[in-house]
């Protein structure tokens, strides 16, 4: 039997490089040997978008893009469908707790530096990801055409129809129409489900390649490829992904699948968070909801949209929003060059660089719950406040992070 | 042998680099030419473009204090019948307001004046935010909890925060670069108003 099996590897290996790619990405792949529980969250976004994709196919089978069927096929699939409803939640779900991975997958790297030299390409295609995610988040809610579906995409569309000169037409190419209509939810529907996920897929690939051509960061952030054992060539501190990582995700999925069953049998609208109330009205063309807000990971933008209100530098205080807003996101490209510390982890760096991430991790929170709220004068000037310090996390990086006291790296990992 | 011939650093003849060079212009352009159509069936339609045709409302019945909805496009138009205590506030709201004489082009130049529409009355504009396109909520209660004591009635949208005044003009800081746009209208009668044409032939 084992001969049989290990002739028909040999028989593969000589037309596909099976074994090779098996040794190169897992079991000779040498990850550093003290990951912690920060290092869950990539292995976990994988898992989501394999939900999702799943998810999302069946869900096609039944839902119709058109603005006069697409609110019913959705209560057809709650309602009708066999488990069409346990398939709809764990969509839903699934798009919620994407985010939730990919924003603490985003803070490790923040933490540890892993968007440091040479990992730049590396932060900048999960950037990329990052964009085609959100615009999948945002053409999938769409979909269901609810009051919040229906007012949320006349607000991120007419956010095109403020840059200058170009704007209205912009605006009209992508709605295929004057107004937001059935055109525009034909072809959002078209993007949902055939372009953003192959685009996504792609970069996921290349953002798997890139990683395990530089090998992984660590919560040390100090390279084991410079610390190798000479006869063997492996990295000291370095052990085989599989099955030592492997192993080590899987119980990170038994308990994230905990969480993700839980939400979605007892609370799949989680409070209107996950879920908006308003997005069980079909939607009025003639009327906006009194209070409308985006789903909980676009409210910290959402807030610094709204944020301003004066007109500065001759740009108008609509154009400013939308600058703030499309910046807040873009900004992050720019950690690799905006960090001079001379250390990566945050295990090493000093004050100045801790205390501003806090400062930036409270900001977000704060933007987040604001962005929720209807706008008060009260509200708004703790937005403008909190935009401030979130834009200076990173604008003032360069120089808090070079006077910044900074420990001494060490030469091996530590426990 | 190929690769003798073919070392693309060092040994392209100027001949074999301008082949090249015009090889990738003439691979460009025929991209850009196969993109074009692509990129225009996205523009709306001849049926998009069609629907747009103007729509009649009868306002015999339409109170003063009243507001009624018309679709037309697509978006939504109001119709307000304004008392004359709705009218007096105008004048007093005027020094907070971004552009109170409508200076900017936001509506037909039988619209420029202090009530931005032609019966004194009677208001007709479009019920959309200028800044991101919500729909703003008509408030004609003065002085309300949320609003502040300041409030003489007027348009509040509760996406973002902008305010406006009864005749549709935005007030100073805040998001909404300009007033609400005033569609082209025309009376055909004391109560029948044709929205989205000016002359009563195209009606």
């Amino acid at each position: 039997m084992s001969n049989m099996f290990n002739s028909m590897i040999e028989w593969i290996d000589k037309r596909f490089p099976l074994t090779s790619n098996w040794k190169a990405h897992l079991s000779e792949y040498y990850a550093p040997k003290n990951f912690n529980f920060w290092y869950f969250f990539g292995s976990l976004a994988l898992l989501v978008l394999v939900n999702q994709l799943l998810t999302g196919i069946f869900l096609t089978m039944n839902y119709k893009p058109d603005a006069s069927q697409a609110f019913a096929s959705v209560e057809y699939i709650m309602r009708d469908v066999e488990y069409g409803w346990l398939i709809r939640y764990m969509h839903s779900t699934g798009a919620s707790m994407f985010f939730v991975v990919v924003y603490l997958h985003m803070f490790r790297g923040m933490m540890y530096g892993s968007y440091r030299k040479p990992r730049e390409l590396l932060w900048l295609v999960g950037m990329c990801i990052f964009f085609v995610l959100m615009s999948l988040a945002f053409t999938g809610y769409i979909l269901p055409w609810g009051q919040m579906s229906y007012w949320g995409a006349q607000v991120i569309v007419s956010m095109f129809g403020a840059i200058p000169a170009i704007g209205d037409t912009l605006q009209q190419w992508l709605l295929g129409d004057f107004t937001l209509s059935d055109a525009a939810l034909n072809r959002f529907f078209a993007y949902h489900v055939v372009t953003l996920p192959l685009v996504l897929l792609v970069l996921v690939f290349v953002h798997i390649l890139a990683l395990h051509e530089t090998g992984s960061n660590n919560p040390d952030g100090i390279e084991i490829k410079e610390n190798k054992n000479p006869s063997t060539g492996i990295p000291v501190d370095g052990i085989p992904f599989h099955p030592y990582y492997t192993v080590k995700d899987i119980v990170g999925v038994v308990v994230f699948l905990f969480v993700f069953c839980g939400i979605i049998f007892f609370a799949p609208e989680m409070g209107g968070y996950f879920l908006e109330y308003n997005n069980f009205i079909p939607a009025n063309t003639l009327q906006t909801p009194d209070h409308i807000a985006p789903v909980w990971y676009f409210t910290p933008y959402y807030s610094m949209l709204r944020a301003v209100t004066v007109n500065f530098l001759g740009i108008d205080a609509k154009l400013w929003g939308v600058i703030l807003m499309a910046g807040s996101v873009v900004i992050f490209c720019f950690l690799p060059w905006l960090d001079r510390s001379p250390v990566k982890s945050i295990r090493y760096k000093g004050p100045y660089f801790k205390i501003a991430l806090t400062l930036f991790v409270i900001s977000f929170f704060v933007l987040g719950w604001l962005g929720t709220k209807s706008p008060t004068p009260m509200y708004t000037l703790l937005a403008q406040i909190f935009t401030v310090i979130y834009f200076a996390f990173f604008i003032l990086m360069p120089w808090y992070s070079k006077i910044d006291k900074t420990k001494p790296e060490p030469k091996r990992l530590q426990e | 042998m190929m690769a003798d011939s073919f070392s693309i650093n060092d040994k392209m003849s100027g001949r074999r680099k301008f082949l090249v060079a015009a090889t990738s212009v003439a691979g460009g352009i025929a991209g850009a030419a196969i993109a074009t159509p692509f990129l225009l069936s996205m523009m709306p339609s001849e049926r998009a473009k069609a629907a747009g045709a103007p729509v009649e409302v009868d306002i015999s019945k339409l109170e003063p204090g009243m507001l009624m909805m018309v679709e037309w496009r697509g978006r939504v138009v109001w119709v307000l019948n304004r008392t004359p205590d709705m009218l007096e506030t105008l004048a007093k709201l005027e020094d907070q307001l971004a552009d109170p004489n409508s200076e900017k082009n936001q509506q037909p130049e039988y619209a420029r004046n202090r009530t931005r529409s032609i019966k004194p009355e009677i208001l007709v504009t479009e019920g959309v935010c200028t800044h991101l396109g919500c729909s703003p909520v008509f408030r004609k209660d003065v002085a309300p909890a949320d609003l502040g004591p300041d409030w003489l009635g007027g348009f509040f949208c509760p996406c973002h925060g902008s305010k406006f005044d009864l005749a549709g003009r935005v007030y100073k800081s805040v998001p909404a670069p300009t007033n609400m746009v005033v569609p082209p209208h025309v009376y055909l009668s004391d109560s029948r108003l044709l929205i989205g044409s000016e002359s009563e032939g195209s009606a």
